[in-house]
């Protein structure tokens, strides 16, 4: 049990050192996209309406800081592993050492986990500047938390079944900037056609997003929405062993 | 445990490639096997297999006793492996990268710094230490590459071509450090482009070819079946016509027979490398 926290720790190690090295062009660089969004979304096309009985400004800091928990976790677990694998080719290193899959996935998926909050953090700083938060409850750490482990590992996942640089690039084209967009998280679900709204309902960060906004506005919790993302989060864990058993043939 | 290395009946496939085929392979405990083949022989394959790193298709193999499919926790314990490419984090510095391997191969931390400072120094890389490994020289990398590998003292030390672009002066530290390592009871499983590198270093060595062993043996024991003297016939087109002879007086009796006296011939004792062509049919680097 100690010897696997540590052994976790050895992996996150490493991307932490870089981490604490970099911290401040990290933060600038994850930060640039939500900020435009927050100004181009929120004051300019959004001004002065309203959804769901907030102003679309309270309305969208949710779900610009679920895209970027997102975002910054899948890209960061995600691509530093890519990159280690393929182009550093260091990865071979790490599993040729006495260390479990357990580890080396928990390890690979935390420095996400830890990016992807401390963007969040940085993000929702900035956007009081903006506008005070009505009524934060303890469920939006949890979902936040939740959230980064969630796209973390499905980061962990992507790498190590990319092959390529394109296969990576393709993943994020296709798949992660849709949901970005889609996910309920600059428009209420409530205002798309109902066959739109159910496909916009397999996507997680969907769910992720209706935990991040109810606790942030005070809304009744959706509960289910949260066991969904949970139930998200186990899917991705458990394909990252199968991912990377795959990737050592 | 007598050998640290056997494969039984080992293949790998991809898809319809067979990378190799049927590997009987065993090598005694401290001792420096050379693996020589041609490009695309199947070393790497092989050594691949032997460090957890790919599956084999079927066949077995134990590394120091430990079999590779179902123990590969312990064969990780006792392995060092020196891959053919760079292996480094370049977002660490040189020192975090060895640190890092410390770390994985739950070196305590008192001993970690201590031994880590200890190969920096061996390896002439201390003043390099907080460098980001990309600033570093090719022959550094590659000298750092063996440090890290010898952090956690393995028992078996695979070296996938150690001094590919060193410098001979380097190139000859290294064969000592290899040589020191085995002394103290190191199994040393090495591949090389550089066959005079195995003649040098090993005590026995195994050829690779399209997958199959086609020899193995002493470097001395595989000359006498080509024969330890060669003649080289120069002139002959473009070609060099190398021809082999079981003692000097046979081989001189061929050269005083050869009609032309234009052609300049040179005779010497046979070496690896002759037998490796001789039995691979290509020179070595031609692929």
């Amino acid at each position: 049990m100690l010897q696997t926290l540590q052994d976790i720790y050895a992996v996150v190690w490493v991307d932490l050192r870089f981490l604490s090295r970099n911290l401040g062009k990290t933060l600038a660089l994850t930060l640039v996209a939500p900020i435009l969004y927050l100004l181009a979304f929120g004051y300019g096309l959004g001004r002065g309406a309203n959804i769901e009985g907030f102003s679309y400004l309270d309305f969208v800091i949710p779900g610009i800081l679920a895209l970027t928990a997102m975002t910054t976790s899948f890209n960061t677990s995600g691509l530093k592993l890519h990159v280690d694998r393929l182009f550093f080719k260091c990865f071979d290193e790490t599993l040729m050492a006495p260390v479990s899959a357990f580890s080396i996935i928990i390890g690979k998926a935390l420095i996400g986990v830890v990016r992807g909050l401390l963007s969040s953090a940085a993000l929702l700083l900035a956007c009081l500047v903006f506008s005070p938060l009505p009524s934060v409850s303890l469920l939006f750490p949890l979902s936040l938390v939740l959230t980064c482990f969630v796209f973390s590992f499905l980061g962990v996942v992507i790498a190590f079944l990319a092959k390529t640089h394109q296969d990576m690039t393709l993943f994020m084209s296709l798949v992660v900037l849709p949901m970005a967009f889609l996910s309920g998280t600059f428009f209420s679900l409530s205002q798309v056609p109902e066959t739109l709204s159910i496909i916009l309902f397999l996507s997680p960060l969907t769910h992720a997003c209706l935990c991040l906004r109810s606790s942030i506005l005070g809304q009744p919790f959706p509960w289910l929405s949260l066991l969904i993302l949970t139930a998200f989060g186990i899917v991705f864990f458990v394909l990252c062993f199968a991912a990377l058993k795959k990737s050592s043939k | 445990m007598e050998e640290a290395i056997v494969t039984r009946n080992l293949t790998k496939k991809y898809k319809d490639v067979c990378a190799v085929e049927n590997l009987n392979l065993s090598v005694n405990s401290g001792e420096i096997f050379g693996f020589l083949g041609p490009n695309g022989a199947g070393k790497t394959t092989t050594i691949r297999v032997l460090t957890t790193l790919t599956k084999p298709s079927s066949g077995s193999v134990w590394v120091s006793g430990f079999d590779v499919e179902k123990e590969p926790a312990k064969v990780k314990k006792v392995i060092g492996v020196v891959q053919q490419h760079l292996t480094f984090d370049l977002d660490l510095n040189l020192r975090e990268n060895m640190e890092l391997h410390a770390r994985l191969h739950h070196i305590p931390p008192n001993e970690r710094k201590q031994r880590i400072a200890e190969l920096l120094e061996f390896a002439g890389l201390t003043k390099q230490s907080e460098k980001m490994v990309d600033e570093l020289s090719g022959g550094m990398k590659k000298a750092a590459m063996i440090a890290r590998a010898l952090i956690h003292k393995p028992k078996v030390l695979f070296l996938d071509e150690p001094t590919v672009g060193l410098d001979v002066q380097l190139r000859r530290r290294m064969w000592d450090l290899i040589r020191s390592l085995s002394r103290n009871g190191t199994t040393v499983f090495l591949t090389t482009h550089y066959i005079e590198e195995a003649e040098a270093l090993c005590q026995r060595v195994g050829i690779v070819h399209n997958g199959h062993l086609i020899a193995l043996g002493k470097p001395t024991e595989l000359r006498q079946t080509v024969g330890m003297i060669t003649v080289e016939i120069l002139g002959d087109g473009a070609f060099t016509r190398y021809e082999h002879f079981a003692n000097r007086e046979t081989a001189t009796q061929y050269v005083q027979k050869l009609s032309s006296p234009t052609k300049s011939i040179i005779i010497r004792d046979s070496s690896l490398e002759d037998v490796f062509v001789e039995l691979t049919g290509k020179k070595v680097d031609e692929e």
